[in-house]
């Protein structure tokens, strides 16, 4: 045996060779797994010296090859215990590298670590110190804590240090510690000669968590704020006040000064830093401070002589955090440098930058910042580039557009960004066009301009980012097809043979477009064309040889408007789609012959989808099919080729007029709450069970009814009405329908008024355009148009549809439930500190004591009335001893654990009903808690 | 806690030392590690040192070929955490006499040492260099 572990310790690897051997081979994994292997025996050896070098290799690898080495935790737990320092270290090592709090052999270093912790060499106390800080769990934070705080007060700074940061571990593993530690940590803090390096940052992080506990403790920081020497302790310090400020007014106005002069002291870039930062987030409406940090970014941070990108994005930084502060000014004293940063090399400065710029977005120049960025985005990489189209629809967007003014621009400006090449922002740009269009009814024909657009180019099918923007531009375009100026060339747009690249859904939305504008060209051509265009025919010349295509476009902002007029003043746009259908055409497009050619390639690009594998897309054609099926039915010369029925009075007309009646409905945004609002009728049982009913009307189908709106998905309600129809296609009079329904269900019609509301205002561009009495006076007229044009590009805002309370998602202030460990443990320090400060004031005031831990403990406990009694008890007899506080201490929080959950609802409750209450009394605490300071 | 982790990576991107101050898994490290490096390392010169992942800060800087990143809580000091590395590596500095990957490579255990001295419980202790020092010279005279 002897012989054998001598030979081994003889021909063991030492942690140099195998890291020698590591660097020869090509492909480590072989020599680590043959050096595992070796390891695994070595480390077995009773040879503590064989079985420490094992370990140390075996370390080596689980921290640099992330080699697993559980398994051997309890060799650790051997090497940890030997009496050489040399082996001691390999195994503390071993273990603050691999366990963790559920290892289970660390119940078993309980004793060993103590008995290093008290050992009289100090760096064996070091050893366990730094173990317990890595590793520590709840039972040894309470098995250990008495010798932890012994060494609080150790005289080797060495051995102090190190206890003062393991406190931090103990804390939050064992809060009761507190009680017994707390005060010789403030010491720590406190005392002239040592370095408050560890404590501060224990500080530091304990405020970061539960600020509040520690502002009794505000003296002692404002002393090292004002004294220390150590940039480090600084900048902790003022992590501490930027804690602390906002919890308290008068402590902010005690540190503007020391503030002010570290900034203009120092030399230290990241002492400067903190301190700006300080200032921004908490400081801010202290002007003189808050100048001279603003000035400080500019000089130190955004100077473009010393080219520091780490500064620059700093800079930029806090400059957002003054923007989000409303402090916008100084965001644009610096307009140029982060204008400038936007092509910055470092896509991290550049991502600041543009949210900065986002912030300076107003009214006045969204127009002008937009254009800016989207030049900028054309020439960046995708992912920035998406991350500028992002931040542009989102800041247009926020508020339900409250920045755009210039619908027409904003609408153009969506086209524009969908086809940047990069763009894959597909889905929120068709939310916009969707939303616009239902929420602003003047911007539609500007939308249906700029949906044709998109749809009529063969090349954007292929892109699949532009899928969900097709899909809005379609729905668009057939929803308001009135506004379109040449209805065929939609129709060409929406058949043409690449649409067999749109995925199903998009497609079905596609035919289902196709038959919106089916029947709006049929009904235009049958429905008795003398009523409508007697108006029109006398203008239609003087348009047609006068107004640019542009007015016409405008004339055409008019509800009831008649294709036929739009007709006159384009036949040059139409000629270069489609010359054969319309070219020969002068004044009328829905001539026999168009309609034809229409319905002969609806029913050629159609025809082969009524076998389509997708329901919804065969669903769609055979509607439209069906429909052409019933016309040929009811008008049988409209398949000829040729012939006219001008004139006639054709019986299918009054399909097509009730089908068109049930499209020409306008869709307004639906509130997410409209349905709540809905009163339950008096007699309508809610809760009673249907199950019954199941017998009595088993076999009926119950088709879904169109009563129910949806307001997210708008074409839904539409397919729906569309639905009945067919199936009723004979007599249902669905415009009545639909009016009897909005009738009775005028609450689901939220916008109703406000449409109305709304279209008193959007009207009007017809009515000047239109009310051509008597004289028709070109001048008038196009003066008028020019007007009207100059109106709505430039000033008045559209009438934006807006439901005041629904949309905003029910954002209910949800406070976090606090953790009930940090709970505890700043219950524990409360205790600590305001008991302390108790006993300071007990001599000069009585009565407040009560009162502030009444306080106290109203925002720290349950609210259970047995233990505010306990409490009360507690006060009675404010000198009780420590055995007896602590014994109470202890149950209570046990108690706590059981109703954890409670706590938090409660007090979420709590802070819901009582807020004022409670802040009363948190004030009370705190004007008591630091006048000595403070006044 | 303020500091996460630190490691020193070399220009292959391998891990040359692994600092964690908060429990991770093997695999999680693993993970953390190949993303983090991957993503400081692509970075030129003329970027900055900082890069938010996940939920951290992770402040870099190069030395030769070596790489110091630290994983930070999101509100720590940039620029405090460059002058920790910073002080970090004139202390190697001032042990190894110029140190170099190989330097910490064959002595993984003294740097963890030094690291040690330095930082507790992502907490730093200790700035002063001499201190830090103190224990290593001390086993070098002993042994």
């Amino acid at each position: 045996m002897a012989g054998s572990s001598i030979m081994e310790s003889f021909f063991q690897r030492s942690l140099d060779d195998l890291i020698k051997g590591l660097r020869l081979q090509v492909t480590e994994y072989n020599f680590i797994s043959k050096s595992l292997e070796e390891i695994r025996r070595e480390i077995k050896s009773t040879d503590l010296q064989t079985k420490s070098i094992a370990l140390e290799k075996l370390t080596y690898l689980n921290s640099i090859h992330n080699i697993d080495m559980i398994w051997a935790s309890f060799h650790v737990v051997e090497v940890m215990s030997s009496n050489k320092f040399i082996h001691k270290k390999i195994g503390y090592l071993a273990a603050s590298q691999s366990f963790n709090e559920s290892t289970d052999v660390i119940l078993l270093i309980t004793n060993q670590l103590r008995k290093d912790l008290n050992s009289g060499n100090q760096f064996e106390a070091g050893l366990a110190l730094e173990c317990l800080a890595k590793i520590g769990n709840t039972d040894l934070a309470r098995d250990l804590t008495p010798e932890v705080f012994t060494l609080l007060s150790s005289s080797k700074d060495f051995v102090r240090k190190k206890a003062v940061a393991v406190m931090l571990r103990v804390f939050n593993k064992y809060p009761d510690a507190v009680r017994v530690s707390f005060k010789r940590l403030v010491e720590n803090l406190e005392s002239v000669n040592t370095d408050p390096t560890a404590a501060i940052g224990v500080f530091c992080e304990l405020c970061s968590k539960d600020p509040r506990s520690y502002l009794p403790l505000a003296p002692e920081f404002y002393k090292i704020l004002v004294d220390s020497k150590n940039n480090w302790v600084l900048i902790k310090v003022l992590k501490v006040f930027s804690n602390l400020a906002p919890l308290e007014p008068r402590l902010a106005k005690r540190i503007v000064d020391p503030i002010g002069e570290h900034m203009k002291r120092t030399s230290s870039k990241s002492l400067m830093f903190e301190c700006i930062r300080t200032v921004v987030t908490c400081l801010t409406e202290y002007e003189v401070i808050l100048k001279l940090a603003v000035e400080k970014i500019r000089d130190c941070f955004l100077s473009d002589n010393d080219d520091d990108p780490n500064l620059k994005y700093l800079g930029l930084q806090v400059l957002s955090i003054l923007g989000s502060k409303q402090q916008l000014w100084a965001v644009v004293e610096n307009k140029e440098f982060v204008i400038n940063s936007l092509s910055d090399l470092d896509p991290n400065i550049k991502f600041e930058s543009l949210q900065l710029v986002m912030e300076m977005v107003s009214e006045g120049n969204v127009a002008e910042i937009t254009h800016y960025l989207v030049g900028v985005a054309l020439k960046s990489d995708p992912e920035f580039c998406n991350e500028i189209l992002g931040s542009i629809l989102m800041t247009c967007s926020r508020n339900v557009y409250e920045v755009i003014v210039d619908f027409d621009w904003y609408v153009s400006l969506l086209g524009d960004i969908s086809r940047n090449p990069h763009c894959q922002k597909g889905e929120e740009i068709e939310r916009q066009l969707v939303d616009i269009c239902l929420r602003v009814a003047e911007v539609r024909p500007e939308i249906v301009r700029v949906a044709r657009d998109l749809l009529i180019d063969p090349a954007l099918l292929s892109n699949p980012y532009m899928h969900r923007i097709l899909r809005a531009a379609a729905w668009v375009s057939g929803e308001h097809v009135e506004f379109s100026r040449n209805p065929f060339e939609l129709m060409e747009a929406l058949l043409q043979p690449r649409t067999n690249l749109l995925p199903p859904l998009v497609r079905s939305v596609y035919i289902q477009t196709a038959f919106k504008v089916l029947v709006f060209c049929l009904s235009s051509y049958l429905v008795p064309k003398e009523v409508i265009s007697a108006p029109v025919d006398n203008l239609a010349p003087e348009v047609s040889a006068e107004t640019s295509e542009q007015e016409a476009s405008l004339c055409e902002g008019d509800e009831y408007f008649d294709p036929r007029m739009s007709r006159t003043g384009e036949d040059s746009n139409v000629d270069n789609g489609q010359a054969s259908s319309s070219g020969s055409l002068e004044n009328d497009p829905f001539t026999h012959e168009s309609i034809f050619n229409m319905l002969n390639m609806i029913k050629m690009a159609l025809g082969p989808l009524s076998g389509s594998d997708e329901v919804e897309v065969l669903e769609r054609a055979r509607n439209v099919l069906g429909l052409i099926d019933l016309m040929e039915q009811e008008i049988p010369g409209l398949l000829a080729r040729e012939g006219s029925l001008r004139g006639e009075e054709v019986q299918g007309s009054r399909v097509l007029d009730l089908l068109q009646n049930a499209f020409s409905k306008e869709l307004g945004p639906v509130s997410l709450s409209a349905q709540q609002r809905v009163p339950v009728p008096e007699g309508l049982q809610l809760k009673e069970n249907l199950s019954e009913l199941e017998t009595v009307c088993g076999d009926i189908d119950l088709t879904p009814s169109s009563s129910f709106s949806l307001g997210s998905v708008p074409f839904v309600e539409k397919y729906n009405t569309q639905h009945m129809e067919k199936e009723s296609e004979v007599s249902t009079e669905s415009t009545s329908l639909l009016t009897e329904h909005r009738k009775r269900h005028g609450l689901y019609y939220l916008s109703a008024d406000k449409n109305a509301s709304g279209s008193n205002d959007y009207p009007p561009v017809n009515e000047m355009s239109n009310p051509i009495d008597g004289a028709q006076d070109l001048l008038r007229l196009t003066s008028q148009s020019v007007d009207s044009k100059k109106k709505s590009t430039s000033k008045r805002r559209p009438v934006v549809v807006r439901l005041d309370d629904g949309e905003e998602a029910t954002t209910s202030g949800v406070e976090k439930a606090k953790d009930s460990k940090d709970d505890i443990l700043s219950g524990a320090v409360r205790n600590i500190l305001l008991g302390d400060e108790s006993k300071h004031m007990s001599s000069q005031s009585k009565p407040p004591v009560t009162g502030k831990r009444n306080g106290k403990e109203v925002s720290l406990d349950t609210g259970h009335v047995p233990q505010s009694k306990e409490t009360l008890g507690e006060i009675e007899n404010t000198s009780t001893s420590v055995s007896h506080h602590s014994k109470e201490r202890r149950r209570r929080s046990k108690k706590k654990d059981g109703d954890k959950e409670e706590t938090s609802q409660k007090e979420k409750q709590k802070s819901h009903r009582s807020g004022r209450s409670k802040t009363r009394q948190t004030a009370e605490i705190q004007s008591q808690v630091i006048p000595d300071f403070l006044l | 806690m303020g500091i996460r982790f630190i490691l020193m990576v070399n220009k292959q991107g391998q891990t040359r030392l692994a600092q964690y101050y908060e429990y991770l898994t093997i695999e999680q490290r693993r993970a953390l590690e190949g993303e983090i490096v991957r993503k400081c390392l692509a970075r030129t010169e003329q970027q900055c040192s900082f890069v938010e992942h996940r939920n951290y800060k992770v402040i870099y800087r190069r030395y030769a070929s070596l790489f110091f990143l630290v994983g930070v809580d999101n509100d720590e000091n940039e620029l405090a955490i460059l002058e920790f590395i910073h002080l970090l590596v004139e202390t190697m500095d001032r042990h190894f006499g110029n140190v170099c990957e190989l330097d910490i490579m064959f002595h993984l255990e003294k740097a963890h040492f030094m690291l040690e001295e330095m930082v507790i419980n992502g907490c730093i202790v200790e700035t002063n260099k001499s201190n830090i020092l103190m224990p290593i010279q001390l086993m070098d005279k002993a042994s």
